[in-house]
């Protein structure tokens, strides 16, 4: 399992980048998951997001999953090209499949690498 | 082995062939409408009659069904569906009327399914029963419906959140997602309980009331049902029940009894209609008195008493605060409530009991023989299915590379990662009508298979190796959407 030190994590298994605002769902979320057949994106540029609404929709052979906001801010990117590649998702979840950048933010509750790690080491049992 | 590939009907089309001759139309022509209406060619294979049998013959070979063998889909009670429903409905009172017929001339018909919502109202508990919803999960709607005129005739407005448990079916949060509501997911406890503290944090006076599927789907009956009921009854909530499970309890817990104020039916589980490839469901449901008068209209009633010698006139009746039609007509009339009517007729209460403990010992059992083998989370006497890992420690085998083996053993796979709490999960449901023979090859077949798991996990990897064709790339259906044998004009498939 990777986890990027410089990144924070959250229960539902999302990642916040402090230093670029980028988000996206972690290395362990993405393996649970299996192979990701669809994405949907459903924040817009522009728009102010709470921590823990939802921005996105990701759905694999196993199961379809919401992904909710780490962080409170307004939206300044979106990966417009992530939904036609749904794949990248299991192949690099912490560099191309970035799904949205929030400015500004202000993380919600979120867990440093290690602390992440020891909580999915705890629910793999 | 070689893989037999059956040609689509289309590939076997050759102009020409055809199987009937249309006759000369003995009705005036009338003028086709516009022409933006129309589509410019319609291309429907042209076979002979004799082909179109063996290619339909052909397929349904292929299929693996109920009749054919084990089928513990869990969650689906997928139980072996009498053929004396398959007589009755198709008797000719029955299958030869109209839903618009003068109620005079369907009185049969109506008094079936009087009877039906008595039955229904005495296996539940409840005090009213409609039999209109074409399946489960328009069931569910349809209780939702109910649930949200209740708070509005009271003037009750802030109530938008519902309250469901993380085991629950996904059409729980999507019904209540169709009207607007939102969701608020309360988590299981170590022993699959709803856990009460989140529960009691969740409860206030913005809750509609709580879905809550019980037993539930790890096949655990919450232990704390009454007290779980009036936390969601103190604030003001309704208590909507999932009747998925209703196989584990007829005649010995009656949902009502409980304190559930509307219930879904799936009369294609719980009451032998067939299912699988698509329906047909039925979902009739069941209230308590808080809800009687929000039922869906119509509903059968008595329009004239009867006496000793005169049968009663029955008919159509508008309860009071009715929130309306949820059907065009009167629901699955053959293909649901005349089976189902004839499965309830045939068992009788002692029957029906008999049912659903039969159901649960046969849970019990297979969990009992495969839980050395296999790591079953929620570890308790279970009802009528239980739910275990599929995966093994230090090995890379998952719940899929299980159910794919199954099926070299000829058995159908269980629900597989369904509920989302388990990881890898496998959920099984062998129903009641199973004999203990059949439990025992299924059982050591799954023992078989962990072994394989160590010793030959490629068996597993590349299973099924016995089939007709092998393992779908389940993927690649997923991501590239093309069904349909031709492209429909100016389709572009970049």
């Amino acid at each position: 399992m990777n986890t990027p030190s410089n990144l924070k994590y959250t229960k539902s298994d999302e990642w916040f980048d402090p230093a670029t605002g980028a988000v996206g769902i972690s290395d362990y979320a993405q393996s649970q998951l299996s192979d990701i057949v669809f994405v949907e994106i459903l924040v817009d540029e522009g728009e102010e997001v709470t921590a823990g609404k939802a921005i996105a929709s990701v759905e694999s052979v196993k199961a379809s999953s919401e992904i909710y906001a780490p962080a409170a801010g307004k939206v300044s990117a979106v990966n417009k090209g992530l939904s036609d590649a749904p794949e990248t998702l299991n192949s690099d979840p912490f560099g191309a499949a970035w799904m949205i950048k929030i400015e500004g933010g202000s993380a919600g509750e979120v867990m440093d690498a290690a602390e992440y790690e020891k909580y999915c080491e705890g629910r793999s049992h | 082995m070689a893989t037999v590939i059956e040609p689509t009907i289309f590939e076997l089309s050759s102009p020409g062939r055809r199987g009937v001759k249309m006759p000369a139309s003995d009705v005036p022509t009338t003028a086709l409408p516009p022409k933006e209406l129309l589509r410019s060619e319609l291309p429907l294979p042209e076979l002979a009659e004799v082909d179109v049998v063996r290619h339909y013959m052909k397929l349904s070979s292929f299929n693996y069904s109920v009749d054919s063998g084990f089928y513990p889909l869990g969650s689906c009670t997928m139980k072996y569906n009498p053929k004396i429903n398959e007589d009755t409905c198709r008797y000719p009172g029955f299958l030869f009327t109209h839903p618009l017929q003068p109620i005079e001339t369907v009185q049969g018909n109506l008094a079936l399914m009087y009877e039906m919502q008595e039955w229904l109202m005495e296996i539940s508990g409840f005090a009213g029963v409609t039999l209109q919803p074409a399946a489960g999960a328009h069931g569910e709607f349809t209780g939702v419906l109910m649930m949200a005129a209740y708070h509005k005739l009271r003037g009750d407005t802030k109530r938008t959140k519902m309250l469901i448990p993380d085991a629950a079916h996904g059409t729980n949060p999507a019904s209540v997602g169709m009207l607007g509501m939102s969701v608020v997911t309360i988590p299981s406890d170590s022993r699959g309980n709803v856990d009460l503290k989140a529960l009691e944090a969740a409860c206030d006076d913005t809750v509609v009331g709580m879905m809550l599927t019980n037993p539930n789907t790890l096949g655990m009956f919450d232990e704390n049902i009454e007290k779980v009921v009036n936390m969601v009854k103190d604030c003001g909530g309704l208590m909507y029940g999932d009747g998925a499970n209703l196989n584990a309890l007829l005649g010995i817990v009656r949902p009502g009894d409980l304190g559930f104020d509307v219930m879904h039916f799936n009369l294609h589980k719980t009451f032998a209609v067939p299912h699988g490839g698509g329906g047909p469901g039925s979902g009739p449901v069941g209230v308590s008195q808080r809800l009687v008068d929000f039922l869906p209209s119509p509903l059968v009633g008595i329009v004239e008493e009867g006496d000793e010698e005169t049968a009663p006139l029955y008919g159509f009746v508008t309860p009071k605060n009715s929130i309306g039609r949820m059907k065009a007509f009167h629901g699955h009339f053959g293909g649901g409530l005349v089976r189902s009517y004839t499965y309830i007729a045939m068992h009788g209460p002692d029957g029906l009991k008999d049912i659903s403990q039969y159901a649960v010992l046969n849970a019990n059992y297979l969990q009992a023989r495969l839980r050395d083998t296999y790591k079953i989370p929620y570890d308790r006497i279970c009802m009528h299915e239980f739910v275990m890992e599929g995966r093994f420690e230090g090995s890379d085998i998952r719940a899929l590379d299980i159910s794919k083996r199954l099926m070299d053993y000829n058995f159908h796979p269980p629900t597989n990662y369904f509920p989302l709490i388990v990881h890898e999960a496998l959920m099984i449901e062998p129903t009641e009508t199973e004999n203990k023979d059949t439990l025992d090859r299924f059982a050591d077949a799954l023992i078989k298979i962990a072994e394989e798991a160590k010793t030959q996990p490629d068996l597993l990897h590349n299973a099924p190796s016995t089939t007709k064709f092998g393992r779908m790339d389940e993927v690649k259906a997923a991501r590239e959407l093309v069904l349909c044998c031709w492209l429909p004009e100016g389709y572009d498939l970049s």
